[in-house]
């Protein structure tokens, strides 16, 4: 029986190419893995091989022409001692290809959005003062009680007791089977991790600031973030990275990054930036408990800091829901993590000027609380953002974009993002300073905004 | 070639000879047709193709129990077969369909099994190692005697992780099996002009880690280095090395011109090497198998193969809204 041999496509994108060469000529036998020709793409010339053994009946494509389609029948092959003629067979049918259809999301009606901020523990219940350090390293130690394949792993998490004492305490109680002191070879350990998770274990990986996970960043979103929608749902990551994220104190450019924006804007990672103690807890436990990789960004100026935390045996909170730490009527500050520090402090003086600001503390970035922000800037119809990283692709900038597609007939002014400067953070003391967000900056914006 | 040879007098069995040749020749004909597929426009983007290599894959899988786990690179077509994985499912894959085993949304260097314990099927070159180490890792740490094989080519062998996974996985004793498979070129480039190393095998035993070169292209070889290896990590020893000296006959990719090696290099090892030539003649001529008797396992394998390719034709492309599905777990 004959068959048509198609100009191959030779590269991902090849469409047609030039038949640079016939090795073989009517009447010779082919055998399969034979090379029978010589075809020139947009990248190089290739040899290309027989697959299918016979003898050649016709070359329909002389050699030297160009712009050859990619499928179009270049010589027929026949059996031994067939017609030459005999060029009966039909080109194997692809399947046709569906096209799919592209459906651009249609813009929402800016109407019925209801803010999803609610409590996170019923009024009465008793409460415990504590630092976001002790907060973290309690989240951790009750997730490890309940589940024994909880394990921590990173540098000096285990007999150094934690290089900023999150971890102290914990080797004790669990020993070194599940707190797991590594090298320092970041890449190495987040892929051991992430194996790991998906050998059934829920490891959490402390970087010792997330400035260092840079050099893991493939694992973090080519392994664990994207290996769930590549396997069809087979394959999800639960596991855990955490550490302490943006600036200390002069420590300079390497070590003083805010990577909130970078990490948000990977599908398949959640993302979780606490700014109180209660949310460090709550939130670290369900990140713990959560089937997909969390990036858990933590603050080495927030660690000392004291709040009030419920006393609750299995306290959680969501991922997706905003908290509002002060309601106001004029303006809507939106920040998280630390930057809450600057938001808060801002509202206090604002107040003093009788300018009333309502604070939404984000916590994750990844999902968004988008419902929250959006009531409340449909209120004050006024929104300045807060946050420590670059300005260039910022959170604010997204929330802007967000705001402005959604709620655009609501607001009174444009919406004002406050971020670190666009420099690398410099270490003299003055000019570290300068680079850093401000409460004085954040009250300066609300006034723009305000026209005050 | 230094690498280890097969025993003389080999007490292989009939079985065994036969289960080779059937396992090495479904890897060749499966990839023969991802080929022809591929020249049609059915299979897009990159395609690897693992022909040459059939020995490695199948004489490790003969090594294995249930609940060892595998994971590789992008050129892991064969893997997943020799692991027992549906010919249908993972060329339903490469043509993009609702039925291949990532339901259209991996493509050829991404499929997974778990059902198979097969965890992928990586495109970034050496990222496999550490992420197999770390499923040895899991296993150590459950308390059984499982263990993984992490594949990796002699390009990735000069990736920083595979060191700092040495490092660790001696370290910490995990039992996993790095199998090298030095097919000579990372890509275009040959190991000479990467490195100065004489075997890369040796490079573990810097960190302590035992191995050894085996001829690669000999299934009995790799079949009895391979049992060695897993003696060692089942017995609780840590980590082993094995660098199998292999050959791909095609390009890296269905896009490489090949113009790095002589046409007469590849039809040496075709001749003189070929791994599938060497099983059938050992079942001639011990007359363990007749001419027929192989004629009918070719029938058989091509009617696999070509159903394969039909069901990869007929399965549907995955229904618009699986582009949201799967992000989270």
């Amino acid at each position: 029986m004959a068959i048509e041999i198609l100009m191959p496509a030779l590269s991902p994108t090849m469409e047609e190419g030039t038949l640079a060469k016939w090795l073989v000529k009517e009447g010779d036998t082919v055998k399969s893995g034979q090379i029978i020709a010589e075809i020139e793409t947009d990248k190089a010339t290739m040899e290309f091989e027989a697959v299918d053994e016979g003898v050649v009946g016709r070359l329909l494509v002389a050699e030297g022409t160009a712009n050859v389609k990619v499928n179009t029948a270049i010589a027929v092959l026949v059996d031994a001692g067939e017609s030459l003629d005999a060029r009966a067979a039909p080109a194997p049918k692809a399947a046709a290809p569906v096209t799919a259809a592209v459906v651009a999301a249609p813009l929402k009606a800016p109407m019925a959005i209801t803010s999803k901020a609610s409590a996170d523990w019923p009024e009465g219940t008793p409460m415990k003062t504590m630092t976001v350090r002790e907060a973290l390293r309690e989240a951790m130690a009750e997730e490890m009680r309940d589940n024994p394949n909880v394990m921590l792993m990173g540098e000096e998490v285990g007999q150094y007791q934690g290089a900023y004492k999150i971890s102290q305490g914990l080797l004790d109680e669990f020993g070194p089977k599940r707190i797991v002191d590594t090298p320092i070879t970041e890449m190495g350990f987040t892929g051991i991790a992430v194996g790991a998770a998906w050998g059934g274990l829920n490891p959490i990986v402390e970087f010792m600031t997330f400035n260092f996970a840079l050099q893991a960043i493939d694992h973090i979103l080519n392994s664990a973030a994207k290996t769930n929608y590549m396997s069809g749902g087979q394959l999800g990551c639960p596991i855990v990275f955490r550490g302490a994220n943006g600036a200390a104190a002069r420590v300079g450019a390497q070590h003083s990054q805010d990577f909130t924006a970078w990490y948000a804007a990977i599908p398949g990672l959640k993302v979780v930036m606490p700014y109180s103690a209660a949310d460090a807890k709550g939130l670290l436990k369900q990140a713990i408990r959560d089937p997909n990789p969390v990036i858990f960004l933590e603050n080495e100026i927030m660690y000392g800091k004291s709040f009030e935390v419920p006393d609750i045996a299995d306290f959680t909170i969501p991922f997706g829901k905003a908290k509002i730490w002060r309601e106001g009527t004029d303006v809507t500050i939106v920040s998280f993590g630390i930057g809450m520090t600057y938001a808060l402090e801002a509202a206090n003086l604002l107040a003093a000027d009788g300018i009333s600001a309502e604070v939404i503390d984000l916590r994750t970035l990844r999902p968004i609380d988008y419902d929250t922000v959006l009531a409340s800037v449909m209120k004050t119809n006024r929104c300045v953002t807060v946050e420590e990283g670059f300005p260039v692709g910022s959170i604010g900038d997204h929330l802007a974009s967000t705001i402005m597609q959604r709620a655009f007939d609501y607001l009174d002014a444009p919406v004002v993002t406050c971020t670190g400067k666009d420099v690398p953070m410099p270490y003299a003391a003055n000019l570290e300073k300068l680079a850093l967000i401000t409460a004085a900056e954040v009250v300066a914006a609300v006034k723009s905004v305000c026209y005050r | 070639m230094a690498a280890k040879k097969s025993p003389e007098k080999s007490n292989v069995s009939k079985d065994d000879l036969l289960k080779y040749y059937r396992e090495m020749l479904l890897i060749r004909r499966f990839e023969e047709k991802a080929g022809q597929l591929y020249g049609m426009g059915l299979i897009g983007g990159f395609c690897h193709l693992y022909i040459g290599q059939e020995a490695v894959v199948v004489g490790l899988e003969a090594c294995t129990k249930e609940g060892d786990k595998r994971i590789t690179s992008y050129r892991d077509h064969g893997h997943m077969l020799a692991c027992g994985m549906g010919a249908k499912g993972v060329m339903a894959e490469l043509t993009g369909r609702s039925g291949g085993y990532s339901r259209g949304k991996g493509g050829s260097m991404h499929m997974f099994s778990r059902e198979k314990h097969f965890y992928g099927g990586h495109g970034i070159v050496g990222a496999q190692v550490p992420l197999g180490a770390g499923l040895a890792f899991a296993d150590k740490y459950k308390g059984n005697d499982n263990v993984t094989f992490a594949y990796f080519g002699d390009g990735a062998a000069n990736q920083g992780q595979v060191y700092e996974t040495y490092n660790m996985a001696e370290l910490w004793a995990l039992p996993v099996i790095f199998v090298i498979e030095n097919n000579h070129y990372a890509m275009g480039t040959s190991q000479a002009r990467s490195t100065k190393s004489e075997t890369l095998f040796g490079r573990g035993l810097a960190y302590g880690i035992p191995g050894e070169q085996v001829d690669g292209m000999d299934v009995l070889a790799v079949q009895a280095a391979g049992a060695k290896a897993v003696a060692h990590c089942r017995a609780g020893n840590g980590p082993y090395i094995l660098e199998m000296m292999t050959y791909r006959y095609r390009g890296h990719s269905m896009s490489d011109p090949a113009k790095y090696r002589t046409r007469e290099e590849v039809q040496k090892m075709k001749d003189e090497k070929d791994a599938i030539e060497h099983v059938r003649d050992l079942l001639l001529n011990a007359g363990l198998a007749s001419e027929d008797d192989l004629k009918t396992i070719d029938k058989d394998i091509k009617d696999i193969v070509n159903e394969s390719a039909e069901f990869a034709k007929e399965s549907p492309e995955p229904e618009l809204s699986e582009l949201y599905t799967n992000i989270y777990a």
